[in-house]
């Protein structure tokens, strides 16, 4: 083996790809990843990671002119958005040196270029690096994982053009705070960014196509964000259409029709969060047994694409597209490259969060796709007004609900709204893992006085047994 | 000295019972021979009682479990005052063994005659479980124990061979494929799948086995009842209107005690088969079956030679009884060396049983009749009802069985016997 033939090459240094590696280390196989640009990932340095960091930030801002609730007093209470800013990229490179010392450590090399698949050499498969500068480099391995990632939709008329429409990668790093500001797609990733506007004093727009905003939640946690959206003096508008955009030099004006009725909107800068595709190009798929479903690679449930040999991860294979989720199928897809036994991932069972104010968190299914796949249903809600961590941290305003299987007591998902569920829902992921029914839940000791309580009346009050509401 | 309580096994074939009901709660004083709890196996409800004086420390095993393996810890007993220690930090003990009257008189499976039950090696409580750990998930136990599917046949494939969900449902899938004639010949839509009971599976095994493995055949004889009807109509008006020594003979109660003597004169029914030898029993221990909600069980008279025709009938009344409310103990209807089964009171002209193993025979007794039968050279009237005893040919052959049957129809049509 030379410096250039490996068991397992990783075209991509994501949450996916990084992860992948570490775990062929691990396993004594000889790994490489090959990464264009920053290893990490979108996650690390241009998603999850830098987008809490600002999202702190905004709730300290929200604390801030909220401190009479609590007793204080401040003057000439303000902000440095250019500080805020660099915290934010300062916290994306420290996590991204970090990634890269794990691989020196696992002695995975990185290759830096831009990847792609390049035909066969006997019985291994060669990848070509195309580096910024210098010469190409052509690397072997018996196996190659795709793990290009995704980036941003671009919709026609709405193409980020850097300066007044954004995608999040410029709504990450603004030079100044947009005064009015039009988010379009309350996704996850839309609800954060006008979450963070809004927290810091923008007014806020946010418009969504679907009925309701975060489609893909719960239609009650949905109406409950919608809520809280507006009581922060944010501006929603669902089942609305954006229309041309009429740009001058220095701000947007939006025509946005709902019911039939059109309102122009003028601001300062719009962001366009409209969902995400996937980087299948350039990377050799043409010519080989790899399909593609408009922009994401077909995999089977083990992660191999068409092409014997060659895997697809994280957001280059679909929906969902989440970090976890990648990191999950690197590992399932490396040990089973190992002939270790693995188990498909369930979609059902990867959570998902958006930490806009307040948080959401959720699993499974939404009460409304349990009845679709036919299940009979027991539905528990308990409301964080009723819980006294919540008040004593002057967080009243959530919600948690289960959902279960009627007939086997299953825990078919589970939808929350409030402060910290984010850091609470991994308590229902591993519920529904580990098949436990709603007689374990209901059995187990929560710590008093935590929010999570309300996890464990939510269950109980599925089953007509909460006992504080 | 604090000690763990173990899943007693209440029967030789117990591998896992439910625990029905904790009698005493958690820190509730108890003195030897206190009842802690109730536990359901296949057949009965059976009490757990205290071997020494002491506290019930922990409870480990809630009531209402299901599929408890013989040999788990199921509480902690510690002496009065003494902190309860946690579970697995104390050394396993035997559980108190049943009410002591509970050593199982066990069926003879081989060689130890049912007389005999002291020297039948009974299954020592205690002892290292020998049933492997069945590693599942909460909702795979759940599934399977409402689609009535045995979890020690499937296959796990979770993490470390865990049973999941999914693996449960595969087995299901199985298990409804393969019978796709039964179910073309009802529309799916009008079905309902009902779980089996565990006395539903052990009527199952014991009758598949039995009808598979033992040589039946059938003699049937037609027997006058008259007599014996007059005999009871005369008894019963004897007994005292109301008290403790009331009685009302039934027909059953009578046939029991014929079939005794019958036994008696035909010893060589009186038997069961194995390998090595033929066994003949010296107690006349019969069973009678009796329906129950969800099922049927067989409790045993002992000794019903030896008996008087009330003291027969009020002791079957009282294993009736206790039958059908589940509190038989295991030795008062596992064993036996005779069954009856009684359908007469369904109105049928005549059946045949399936031979209750390791018994040589049974006896199907039908509905009597008035009809007309030919004495002599005349046409009489006479109530008459069909036996027919189906019998193990491995152990009694046709000549013996019909002597047996002749025996019995003496007995009956000249009943005095009975009352001798």
């Amino acid at each position: 083996m030379s410096g250039t033939d490996f068991d397992i090459i990783i075209v991509g240094g994501g949450p996916g790809g990084y992860v992948a590696a570490l775990r062929a280390a691990q396993l004594g196989l000889s790994a490489a990843v090959v990464e264009a640009k920053h290893l990490g990932g979108i996650c690390l340095n241009w998603g999850c990671i830098p987008t809490k960091a600002l999202l702190r930030a905004s709730e300290i801002n929200h604390l801030l002119h909220d401190l009479g609730t609590y007793g204080f007093s401040a003057e000439k209470v303000g902000f440095d958005f250019s500080k805020i800013v660099a915290r934010s990229r300062a916290v994306s490179q420290q996590l991204s040196g970090g990634v890269a010392h794990l691989l020196k450590k696992a002695k995975v090399p990185v290759f830096e270029g831009f990847g792609k698949l390049d035909g066969v050499t006997g019985s291994k498969r060669k990848v070509l690096v195309t580096p910024e500068k210098g010469a190409p480099v052509t690397l072997t391995a018996k196996h190659v994982i795709l793990a290009t990632g995704a980036r941003a939709r671009v919709l026609p008329g709405l193409e980020p053009d850097g300066k007044l429409i954004w995608s999040y990668r410029e709504a990450l790093v603004p030079d100044a705070l947009p005064r009015r500001l039009l988010v379009i797609g309350s996704g996850a990733i839309g609800s954060e960014f006008a979450s963070f506007y809004r927290n810091m004093g923008s007014e806020v727009t946010l418009v969504e196509v679907a009925p309701r905003i975060l489609p893909v939640e719960d239609e009650e946690i949905s109406a409950l964000a919608r809520k809280a959206f507006e009581k922060q003096g944010m501006r929603v508008l669902t089942s609305a259409k954006v229309g041309p955009l009429r740009k001058s030099d220095t701000d947007v004006t939006v025509p946005v029709e709902v019911n039939g009725k059109t309102e122009e909107f003028t601001v300062d800068r719009v962001i366009s969060a409209v969902g995400i595709v996937g980087n299948v190009e350039k990377i050799g798929l043409e010519g080989t047994k790899i399909k593609t479903d408009r922009t994401h690679v077909v995999t089977d449930a083990l992660c191999r694409t068409g092409e014997p040999g060659v895997y697809a991860i994280g957001d280059l294979a679909g929906a969902p597209w989440l970090a976890h989720k990648a990191s999950h199928e690197a590992v399932m897809c490396v040990d089973a490259i190992a002939g270790k036994q693995v188990h498909p991932i369930d979609i059902t069972k990867i959570p998902g969060c958006t930490y806009c104010r307040p948080q959401i968190a959720s699993v499974g299914y939404t009460e409304a796709r349990a009845k679709e796949a036919g299940y009979k249903v027991r539905v528990g809600k308990f409301p964080l007004l009723a819980n006294g961590k919540a008040l004593a941290m002057g967080e009243p305003d959530g919600l948690v609900k289960t959902v279960f299987d009627a007939q086997t007591g299953e825990l078919l998902g589970a939808h929350m709204i409030g402060a910290e569920v984010t850091e609470m829902i991994q308590g229902y992921v591993i519920a529904r893992t580990g098949e436990l029914t709603e007689a374990e839940l209901a059995e187990t000791i929560f710590p008093h006085p935590t929010i999570s309580e309300s996890m464990h009346e939510a269950v109980l009050a599925a089953y007509d047994g909460a006992l504080h509401f | 000295m604090a000690i763990e309580l173990l899943m007693p096994a209440l029967s030789p074939t117990m591998t896992e019972g439910t625990l029905a009901r904790w009698v005493k709660a958690e820190g509730e004083k108890v003195a030897i021979g206190d009842v802690l709890a109730e536990i359901e196996t296949d057949k009965a409800t059976m009490e757990v009682e205290a071997i020494e004086d002491g506290v019930l420390g922990r409870i480990l095993v809630p009531e209402g479990t299901h599929e408890i393996a013989v040999n788990t810890p199921i509480a902690i007993m510690v002496s009065e005052g003494e902190a309860v220690p946690e579970a697995g930090a104390v050394k396993p003990k035997n559980s108190a063994p049943p009410a002591p009257v509970a050593q199982p008189a066990t069926a003879p499976q081989g060689s130890a005659p049912a007389s005999a039950p002291a020297a039948t090696p009974v299954a020592p409580v205690g002892q290292p479980a020998t049933g492997k750990r069945i590693v599942a998930s909460p909702l795979a136990k759940r599934v399977a124990s409402q689609k009535g599917l045995d979890l020690s046949r499937i296959k796990g494939t979770g993490p470390n061979g865990r049973i999941v969900r999914r693996d449960v449902d595969n087995a299901a899938a199985q298990s409804t494929a393969a019978p796709a004639t039964a179910a073309a010949e009802a529309p799916a839509s009008t079905s309902r799948t009902v779980p089996h009971s565990s006395m539903r599976k052990v009527i199952a095994r014991r009758l598949s086995e039995a009808k598979s493995t033992i040589p039946h055949f059938y003699v049937s004889a037609d027997v006058e009842l008259d007599a014996l009807l007059a005999l009871r109509s005369q008894l019963n008006a004897a007994s005292p209107d109301e008290g403790p020594d009331a009685f009302k003979l039934s027909v059953n109660d009578m046939l029991v005690k014929a079939s005794a003597i019958a036994l008696k004169r035909v010893p060589n029914v009186n038997a069961s088969f194995t390998d090595q030898a033929m066994i003949l029993h010296d107690n006349v221990d019969i069973s009678i079956a009796v329906s129950i909600p969800d099922g049927l069980i067989t409790p045993i008279v002992k000794h019903v030679d030896q008996k008087s025709l009330k003291q027969i009938s009020q002791e079957t009344k009282d294993l009736v009884k206790r039958a059908r409310a589940g509190k038989l103990k295991p030795e008062e209807f596992q064993g036996g060396t005779f069954s009856i089964s009684n359908m007469g009171m369904f109105g049928v002209r005549d059946f045949s049983a399936i031979i209750n193993p390791p018994q040589a025979a049974i006896l199907a007794i039908a509905a009597g009749k008035k009809q007309p039968v030919v004495k002599g050279n005349e046409l009489a009237i006479a109530t008459v009802m069909t036996v027919t005893l189906s019998v193990d040919h491995r152990v009694v052959d046709g000549a013996v069985a019909a002597e047996w049957l002749s025996a019995f129809r003496s007995v009956v049509e000249s009943p005095l016997t009975l009352v001798l």
